[in-house]
């Protein structure tokens, strides 16, 4: 007879067969029976503070990695507190696991104490679930989890167990191969879309490689910095794909969308073929959708066959990996441009008049006050190209992506497509813990560092020594941006008082970091590579900056990127531009 | 807009319906009706999607569909190349003498008589069924009931080859080692 154990002990199993090395998480009345053999388990549990803090460390761990991130809640509140994690990582595409406990089988739908059902309220936001009941199907569907979450467009997967499957006896059958009829992602490309594809890359004449998160997390950098150089058009990065091509390399025009560069929005506008290589037409990159590159032809390679299509009609559509497909079009592009080959030279010349005339700029405050946007540079001049950058969600992370220049793919990390204001703290957390040699700094917000600040608690106590940089502006700084340009600078409760209440260096040191304070230009570059020079505990720094600073260039929700502002009123002067 | 039917193959497993209703909803496609019930195979379901659709692409929402991890395969229904029909039940105050004439050129019958009412069970096209609704009206509609559409295509192909063949049958690279989970 096969050997005996508890279900608790088939699901710890369960996750070192998996390959899980940390693990994210809290413990609680329904997912109590795990945590006994958590507890003598090879797997690092850290205890974080806050179930959000959990999740978005599991995606900042998976970010820096490419490996599944994990976390693991009880039951009730403990789950409904990794919704907002769940649904990041959900929008962002971030492998993901999410364990947690349920009541007991025999007390489900009966409104029990700490019940909630959050395989149904996951459903939207999840990849895949599962809710376990019987403890015989707990390696099944770790197996599965585990697979789902990284293979094809990665995402979360949630496995919700009853406490009475982690408490009965059960024997441990762990498959090594998921078998699953409904799931099976395509990896390789068609030849004859591939084909079709260098069949319009030799006939364009104005073509823009439209580069999305997917580059990222198809581990594809390598092979997108071979096609952009077979093809030599320009390169545009969206907020997802910032690493993924580096800043320095002479063909990319920078960040599109909305706080895109006047070069990038207008290159995706002006072109005659996009080359979208993992990226899905979000409404932040595209503008008013019917004004977005109304000249283009679409190349939509993608490894989700729904996102053919879905917000824009692709005319030719490649399924699959992105490193293989790259491959191939690079290899069958070389082919084509040794029989005909377009010159360029008007495109470059267009492009390379924009990028010049309208840089990526700001300017200093006329009080003599920090300038947000000098901080953040400065950062990213004196830490460098291979450290890890975690953003929060507003101003500051918009210049972070503007201002830190990229050159490696997973440097990056940010709460793309559902915003998330509290994700800089646990994700650089979730970072660290992935990369432990480099340094990660979180960029984030007074209004962020809010939210979330409680895990530097438990990156003081399990020597996580991040960087936190709070570009403190003592307001909800994006809103009060669009207050200041559409709603008459009414600033409707975006003041936050956060220079006078919480005093942040306090509050740093309270929770076992060190707490520094900057306020003038002058000492930013000391205080910087004082806070590089820490590296046996958590550091905060609350850079105290001006509190009108902007967003530029900016395309207004809604309106077409035909109508980009590098200013307040001030659109690029389109009458100098040969276009 | 335009009326689409959709043939569904789902793993028959506990939540499927929520998944792809919830996903209905949330994308904002609007169901016209939706069948569910066991196929020849008992790990298996067949849904059949009436669905109307407004600036939402079929292409789409079958994308959408087949995203779901325990959906098997989706296939568009057409009249001309499927066989289709829906279960009616209705209640009407008369007789059977009164009513059966009305129900002339339909496949009907009275199933039930008493307490002056009889019940009518009709297995027809959904066009056939409102020509019989409507011409029951005059009886007095007490009570009415209809299923959702179900469908079978003609000839000996299978929905179940058919989506095997369109999405590709798992190729090695497809199905991972667990060693590859975390890559």
């Amino acid at each position: 007879m096969s050997e005996q154990i508890t279900g608790a002990q088939s699901l710890v199993r369960s996750l070192e067969h998996a390959g899980v090395d940390v693990m994210f998480g809290i413990p609680g009345g329904a997912i109590l029976p795990a945590y006994d053999p958590i507890y003598d388990s090879k797997i690092r549990h850290i205890l974080v503070r806050h179930e959000q803090g959990a999740g978005h460390a599991a995606t900042g761990y998976a970010q820096v990695t490419g490996k599944v991130g994990v976390c693991i809640a009880t039951s009730g509140p403990g789950a409904t507190n990794l919704v907002t994690p769940l649904a990041d990582a959900h929008m962002d595409s971030v492998p993901m696991v999410a364990i947690t406990g349920q009541v007991p089988g025999p007390a489900i739908g009966t409104d029990a104490f700490q019940e909630a059902d959050i395989r149904g309220v996951t459903m939207p936001i999840t990849k895949h679930n599962y809710l376990i009941t019987d403890p015989l199907d707990i390696p099944k569907a770790i197996s599965e989890a585990f697979y789902i979450a990284g293979s094809g467009r990665p995402g979360p997967v949630l496995v919700d167990i009853s406490k009475d499957a982690l408490q009965k006896m059960t024997t441990f059958d762990f498959p090594m191969r998921a078998e699953l009829r409904g799931y099976r992602p395509q990896v390789e490309p068609d030849s004859k879309s591939i084909r079709d594809a260098a069949a319009l890359i030799a006939e364009s004449t104005k073509p823009v490689f439209y580069i999305g998160g997917g580059v990222i997390k198809a581990n594809a950098a390598k092979e997108l910095l071979k096609l952009a150089e077979v093809v030599g058009a320009p390169v545009v990065t969206t907020l997802m794909a910032r690493g993924a091509f580096p800043d320095s390399h002479p063909q990319h025009l920078g960040m599109p969308g909305m706080h895109g560069t006047v070069a990038a929005v207008t290159a995706l506008q002006k072109a005659d073929l996009l080359i979208t290589l993992g990226a899905r037409f979000d409404d932040r990159v595209t503008g008013k959708l019917s004004t977005f590159a109304v000249n283009a032809k679409i190349i939509h390679a993608d490894i989700d066959p729904a996102e053919i299509g879905k917000n824009r009609y692709a005319d030719v559509p490649i399924i699959g990996d992105l490193a293989p497909i790259m491959r191939a079009l690079a290899s069958a592009v070389e082919q084509e441009f040794k029989k005909r080959k377009p010159d360029l030279t008007t495109w470059w010349r267009q492009m390379n008049s924009l990028r010049s005339t309208y840089p990526l700029g700001y300017n200093e405050p006329s009080d003599g006050s920090l300038s947000p946007q000098y901080v953040i540079e400065r950062i990213g001049q004196i830490t460098g190209p291979d450290a890890i950058y975690v953003a929060g969600v507003g101003q500051h992370q918009m210049w972070a992506s503007q201002f830190i220049k990229y050159e490696k793919p997973r440097t990056w990390l940010n709460s793309g497509g559902l915003g998330t204001m509290g994700y800089a703290v646990p994700a650089a957390m979730g970072a660290k813990v992935g990369a432990p040699d480099t340094p990660v700094w979180a960029i984030d917000g007074d209004g962020c560092f809010q939210m979330t600040n409680q895990e530097l608690v438990t990156c003081a106590l399990n020597n996580i020594p991040v960087k936190v940089a709070i570009i403190n502006n003592e307001s909800l700084g994006m809103v009060r941006q669009w207050q200041t340009l559409f709603y008459k600078e009414r600033y409707s409760n975006t003041d936050l008082h956060s220079k006078r209440i919480p005093d942040f260096a306090k509050l740093a040191e309270a929770m076992g970091c060190v707490g520094l304070r900057c306020e003038s230009k002058g000492d930013v570059d000391r205080i910087i590579k004082e806070a590089n020079a820490i590296n046996d505990a958590p550091v905060v720094v609350d850079f105290s900056v001006h509190r009108d600073a902007m967003v530029w260039p900016m395309v207004a929700a809604g309106t077409s990127n035909d109508d980009i502002m590098i200013a307040k009123e001030m659109a690029p002067d389109w009458d100098s531009q040969e276009l | 807009m335009a009326q689409h039917t959709l043939s569904v193959l789902v793993e028959n497993s506990p939540g499927v319906l929520a998944r792809v209703s919830s996903l209905f909803s949330r994308r904002g496609y609007n169901i016209d009706s939706l069948a569910v019930g066991p196929t020849e195979d008992p790990q298996v379901s067949r849904m059949t999607i009436v669905l109307n659709l407004e600036g939402h692409a079929l292409d789409q929402v079958s994308a959408q569909l087949f995203k779901l991890v325990n959906v098997i395969g989706t296939q568009e229904i057409t009249e001309k190349s499927a066989h289709q029909r829906e279960l009616l039940l209705i209640k009407v105050a008369g007789t059977s003498a009164d009513i059966t004439p009305a129900l002339a050129g339909i496949t009907a019958e009275v199933v039930d008589e008493r307490e002056g009412v009889c019940i009518i069970q009709a297995v027809a096209s959904a066009r056939d069924l409102a020509e019989m609704v409507k011409r029951l009206g005059k009886f007095g509609i007490k009570e009415l009931v209809q299923s959702g559409s179900i469908a079978l295509e003609l000839g000996a192909k299978t929905l179940a080859e058919q989506t095997a063949i369109e999405t590709g049958l798992a190729t090695s690279e497809s199905h991972q080692q667990t060693q590859d989970y975390q890559n």
